[in-house]
């Protein structure tokens, strides 16, 4: 009485393939070239943040007002700023303080709006109101004026900034988790999971919110680049992080006034840097969900 | 089609009223003492106190909100501090500013991005649908602020194509008698048509801005609504009764298709709002957006809470608009409801 | 709108009325898959006369629509012909260029599929997709159009064809949205017409309705009709003859009698006898060779011992739409007449005896699901005891019930396998999930109980490891009885657990239901819309209709003598192969 496996179109495979997670990474890899350009230049990013700040030639914080204003050279790879510090040195430390910022404030948004959306979405009735509402109230400002309130409101520290980020990401996590737990909730393996002895929080947490990771994944990857996209307009308005420290977008910001006087290198090092690592963010979404969704395991 | 109207407003009310809360207490908590700032640097700490009464400071935050409230029935925003100008008059007068360069902002965007997303879909996997997805992603990865800069370095700076970005109109030009406030309509409805050029060179750097900041997300939903709609069984009914490629993709591919981005222009039309904020700061635009910042560095709340008063009214016409036209385009939605 | 006839008009005018309208030789189709290049369909020849109608029949996998996507050319882009010729009325149509071929589509032949709903635009009044199909294939001035399609809406019998020209999609039934998509196929008087299983998912006697109607306009026009179904008793009652595939081959081609008598291939064989029909036992269905082992099946009295389930005056309501949210009672005009609430059951009572079959029949919206839900406690009722096992389960919120003892004691086999296995666990997982959340603890040994689980059900244990995706329908049956035995169940309640599975599966998996219900005497509540499904595997039938019990009483009785005239029509409608 054993039937063989019947591939959709064609004749029957009986080799049993491995599930192993590195095997399929590489799949995913091969299969879309981009998504492995994209997973190479994240794992340059992280290790920079994390040993930036040790192999960098120069003290970022290193005031030279001699040596203040110079052009790209052999000295100083990205020239110095109007305070003479090295630019290079400074872009690289600053890979440490923007990756931080890209992280938490996707883990707090998630944490907040993706459990708020599935439970929202699942249980329906009052949770879905009360969510709803908070959410709709959130999006009636316009976003980055908000943030810009919240930031004003209580002060111009790291904190903070991730905090709104997340809190004007809040609405559209909701909207992504609580739409895909709502096509989930009658499904017949949440039924299954019921008749199984599993209680609603139990189910949440170990059948639709596994399910969800892979759309949620592409949304990750959105917000981080968002994220550091936000902290940057911020400090442009001067509401970001405070001078002296390394943080790509106020160093664009601070570089902004000098491109008209032609010193255009303190502004293109920093966003170069901000453009590669938000591109690289955005790129990987649809890899990592490749990675994450077990239907796409051959 | 009115019941759906008068539901949307009944649902609006509490989030106006969370709106309001939320931006009088934001604005109190920030920073600075506008009495300190009002009476002046000279001011010693009794002139202050004095000051402080007379703006009504010195009351609880209770009494303060419900004197706020009061004013708003009346639809007295205050005055600004810094201006000394009342902020309705204010708002009213900068509001087409902003209202003009984000929708021109929008449509550009629309007119790019749409075709963009349908092209791309259509020749899924080839080289088109790839530069398609990396042009439209490269446009959100940099700051908007930053492509604005750019924008202005290499069109103005290196190209000289483009007029200096000093605001609506060069020195000049006058602005055309208002009717609406938007000077493109109001210097074409003046036949002048050299204000119209000169208003539409001076818009075109910042819309283009706006434009390219927006472009990612309308592409990205229209490729993947496209492909999902050509996926589906209507689409291989329709090619199985022979229709013609045209009215496959225009008539029956397209038309379902939009509804998901019509609602993604709701998001992306508040986005712009925000991006709004910057950009006008880097175009010397004078809108409410950079109203709305300049007030919020010298802590002056007046302006600040007019502002995002004004921002969320705005918003909730729009989705009430987009709820229009999404019933328009779908009849479920109108027949059901 | 005359233009000048293109050279395959020409041809097709010229062509010669004795050959066959549809000639297909040796066709192969390929696919480009990851695994690399999968054949389809593979040396195949099936021919059509002109005004015959033919049936394709196979299982899944077997290529039979896919041969006639072919035929029309509207592969997907993974798929091209690799072989053969596909000659339609003289001209080859591997041949003509794709303009041409827009031209025939529609026009010469016009194909209808599954799932009528999903096959119209929902945004497009129905009249008008009709009138674009005229207007393109240049059949009207656009000044008689919409009474054209009016004309075609009229002849598929739609009641009121000048008010319904206006209609939408989702406002109209599932059978007449059929309908609709049959006068789009027709409206442009095809010569043939393909129907790639027109009646899945619909109801037997709006299938007979669909059919009848089908039949009866392709036979007036003299068209041809190709007819693709996995069900020989469609194909037999409806077609001329019949061509049976299997794996991309054909492996026989007879008259509709022929097949029916003495079918000649193995595998015709084989399907005839999976067929569930009136007349033969469970053990009939299995392929001959696997008979030799099985026991007899013995059928159950129901004990005079106390029953394991009484339902009494059950009953499930739920709010219109229109009763509706708190604004609008506080803002909106005073209702002048309390709105309805639906009932989707209305005050049944039934039982289930312990060690017994019980079939529960009826059609779309009769309720059954509803009842099924209850008595398994998913959802809450509105009124009306449950009693299991002399408790009285229906008081216990649906939301407690899930961590109670009891629990272990009722459970489900489900309709769609897919749709009812997590997508992230593998099949070990899924089966473990009860056994972990509800078992007595005993964690070291559950990956033994899986396996034992697995052998029970015929699964081979090497499947345990992978994830549903990788698993064939049948399989994935299997993972779902075995999950639902894992905890030995007093009763299970099975919502259509085989409408999914192909018909010989279906045979294998309803003699593993019969066996395990004896070796684990476990009582049956058997959901189904199939009355010769339920005739084979249950000792009693009750017949619902609109939230109600129509019938009730042993299987013989009920289904060789109803006394209710629905139960008769629901016996007349299922599709009689010619006896």
């Amino acid at each position: 009485m054993t039937d063989i496996l019947l591939s959709p179109q064609g004749p029957a495979v009986a080799k049993a393939p491995s599930n192993s997670i590195f095997r399929h990474a590489r799949y995913v890899i091969a299969e879309n070239p981009i998504t492995g350009i994209a997973f190479g230049l994240f794992i340059l990013i992280a290790l920079c943040a994390l040993i930036g700040p040790y192999i960098v030639p120069h003290d970022p914080l290193a005031s030279d007002t001699s040596a203040a204003l110079a052009a790209p050279s052999l000295k100083h790879w990205f020239g110095t700023d109007q305070l003479g510090r090295d630019i290079f040195s400074r872009v690289i430390v600053a890979t440490r303080l923007d990756f931080t910022i890209a992280i938490t404030s996707v883990v707090l948004v998630f944490a907040m709006g993706g459990f708020a959306g599935i439970a929202a979405g699942f249980f329906g009735g009052w949770t879905d109101r009360i969510v709803g509402r908070i959410s709709d109230t959130i999006m009636a400002f316009p976003l980055f004026v908000l943030a810009m309130g919240i930031v004003a409101a209580l002060g111009n520290t790291v904190t903070n900034i991730v905090l709104a980020t997340a809190i004007i990401n809040f609405p559209l996590y909701v909207r992504v988790a609580r739409a895909e737990a709502n096509v989930r909730r009658d499904a017949g393996f949440v039924q299954a999971a019921r008749l199984s002895g599993n209680g609603d929080f139990r189910i949440l947490l170990m059948h639709i919110l596994p399910n969800i990771m892979p759309i949620m994944m592409v949304q990750i990857s959105l917000t981080m680049g968002y994220a550091i996209l936000n902290a940057a307009g911020l400090s442009f308005i001067g509401l970001g992080v405070r001078p002296p420290t390394p943080e790509w977008g106020i160093m664009v910001a601070e570089g902004a006034g000098n491109i008209i006087s032609g010193e255009w290198w303190i502004a293109l090092f920093p966003g170069a840097a901000l453009m590669i690592a938000v591109f690289c963010f955005n790129l990987l979404g649809d890899g990592l969900r490749d990675l994450v969704d077990p239907q796409r395991r051959t | 089609m009115l019941a759906l109207i008068s539901k949307r407003m009944m649902l609006v009310i509490p989030n106006l009223i969370g709106v309001v809360i939320i931006t009088f207490l934001l604005t109190r908590a920030l920073p600075g003492d506008p009495a300190a700032y009002f009476a002046g640097p000279a001011a010693d700490k009794q002139a202050i106190e004095q000051i402080r009464v007379k703006l009504g400071l010195d009351k609880p935050l209770i009494v303060q909100f419900g004197s706020y409230v009061a004013d708003l029935g009346h639809l007295n925003l205050g005055t600004s501090l810094t201006t000394g100008q009342p902020v309705l008059t204010e708002l009213k007068n900068r509001l087409p500013a902003s209202a003009e360069l984000t929708l021109f902002g929008l449509i550009l965007s629309m007119a790019i991005a749409v075709p963009l997303g349908i092209l791309a879909a259509v020749k899924q996997g080839s080289w088109i649908d790839h530069t398609c997805r990396v042009v439209a992603t490269a446009g959100v990865s940099l700051p908007v602020f930053f492509t604005g800069l750019l924008l202005v370095y290499v069109f103005y700076f290196l190209l000289g194509w483009s007029p200096a970005p000093l605001g609506r109109l060069d020195v000049f030009f006058s602005p055309p008698p208002q009717i609406t406030g938007f000077y493109l309509i109001d210097s074409l409805l003046n036949r002048d048509l050299a204000t119209f050029r000169a208003a539409l060179s001076q818009l075109l750097l910042p819309g283009l801005t706006l434009c390219v900041f927006s472009l990612a997300p309308i592409a990205r939903m229209t490729r993947a609504s496209m492909l999902a709609v050509l996926a589906s069984d209507f689409v291989r009914t329709a090619r199985a009764s022979g229709l013609d490629s045209r009215t496959v993709i225009l008539t029956y591919a397209f038309r379902n298709a939009m509804l998901p981005v019509v609602t993604t222009l709701g998001m992306v039309f508040s986005f712009l709002l925000g991006a709004n904020v910057l950009v006008e700061k880097v175009f010397a635009w004078p809108g409410i957006g950079s109203y709305a910042v300049e007030a919020l560095i010298s802590s002056d709340f007046a302006p600040v809470q007019g502002f995002v008063l004004t921002m969320a009214i705005l918003y909730v016409v729009l989705n009430l608009i987009i709820d229009v036209l999404y019933g328009v385009i779908d009849p479920r939605v109108r027949l059901e409801a | 709108m005359a233009k000048k006839p293109s050279k395959t008009e020409t041809l097709l005018r010229n062509s010669d009325k004795s050959l066959p309208l549809l000639d297909v030789r040796d066709l192969t189709v390929e696919f480009a898959t990851r695994r690399g290049v999968v054949r389809a369909v593979q040396h195949i020849n099936i021919s059509v006369a002109k005004g015959e109608s033919l049936a394709i029949v196979g299982e899944s996998g077997s290529g039979k629509s896919v041969t006639s996507y072919a035929v029309m050319r509207i592969l997907d882009r993974a798929g091209r012909i690799a072989d053969g010729t596909v000659m339609f009325s003289g001209v080859d149509l591997r041949a003509v260029p794709e303009n041409e071929m827009r031209e025939l589509r529609g026009r010469e032949m016009s194909m209808i599929f599954q799932s009528p709903r999903l096959a119209l635009n929902p945004i497009r009044k129905i009249g008008r997709q009709i009138e674009d199909v005229l207007l393109q294939h240049a059949q009207v001035d656009s000044a008689q159009a919409s009474e054209k399609a009016i004309e075609m809406l009229e002849h598929v019998r739609i009641a009121r064809p000048r008010e319904r020209y206006h209609a939408y999609p989702f406002e109209l039934s599932g059978g007449m949205c059929q309908r609709v998509v049959i006068a789009l196929a027709l409206a442009c008087k095809p010569q043939l017409l393909i129907a790639d299983e027109p009646t899945t998912g619909l109801d037997v006697t709006t299938q007979k309705a669909v059919m009848d109607l089908t039949v009866d306009l392709t036979r007036k026009r003299d068209m041809s009709m190709i007819l693709i179904t996995h069900d020989l008793g469609l194909a037999a009652a409806y077609c001329d003859r019949v061509v049976v595939m299997e794996k991309g081959h054909v492996v026989e081609t007879a008259q509709a009698e022929t097949i029916f008598k003495a079918p000649s291939h193995r595998y015709t064989r084989k399907l005839m006898r999976a067929t569930p029909r009136p007349g033969v036992t469970l053990r009939d269905l299995l392929p001959e060779e696997e008979t030799k082992g099985a026991r007899p099946i013995g059928r159950t009295n129901g004990h005079a011992a106390m029953p394991l389930l009484v339902v009494e005056k059950l009953v499930k309501e739920y709010p219109r739409n229109d009763a509706g949210g708190s604004f609008k009672k506080l803002f909106g005009p005073k209702p002048t007449v309390k709105p309805d609430n639906f009932r989707a059951v209305d005050g049944i009572s039934f039982t289930v005896g312990r060690g017994e079959s019980v079939g529960l029949v009826g059609e779309s919206g009769c309720g059954k699901s509803t009842t099924s839900t209850m008595v398994m406690r998913l959802i809450d009722k509105t009124s009306g005891t449950i009693m299991f096992d002399g408790q009285d389960i229906g008081e216990i919120p649906a939301r407690k019930f899930a961590t109670l003892p009891l629990r272990k004691r009722i459970q489900m086999v489900f309709q769609d396998p897919t749709d009812s296995l997590n997508p992230r666990f593998t099949a070990a997982r899924a089966i473990a999930d009860p056994i972990l959340r509800l078992g007595n603890g005993e964690r070291v040994f559950v990956r033994e109980r899986c396996e034992e689980l697995a052998r029970q059900v015929g699964l081979p244990v090497e499947l345990l490891d992978r994830f549903p995706h990788q698993l064939s329908g049948g399989q994935k049956a299997r993972v779902g009885i075995a999950r639902a035995i894992a905890l030995k169940p007093d009763l299970i309640i099975l919502d259509e657990p085989t409408a999914a599975l192909d018909v010989s599966v279906q045979a294998v998996v309803l003699n593993l239901l019969q066996d395990l219900k004896d070796s684990l005497g476990m009582s049956y509540l058997f959901v189904s819309h199939d009355l010769n499904v339920v005739r084979l595997l249950c000792d009693r039938v009750i017949v619902m209709q609109t939230g109600q019990i129509v019938e009730q009483g042993p299987t013989e009785q009920v289904l060789v003598a109803p006394q209710a005239a629905y139960t008769r029509d629901l016996l007349t409608a299922i599709p009689h192969p010619p006896v």
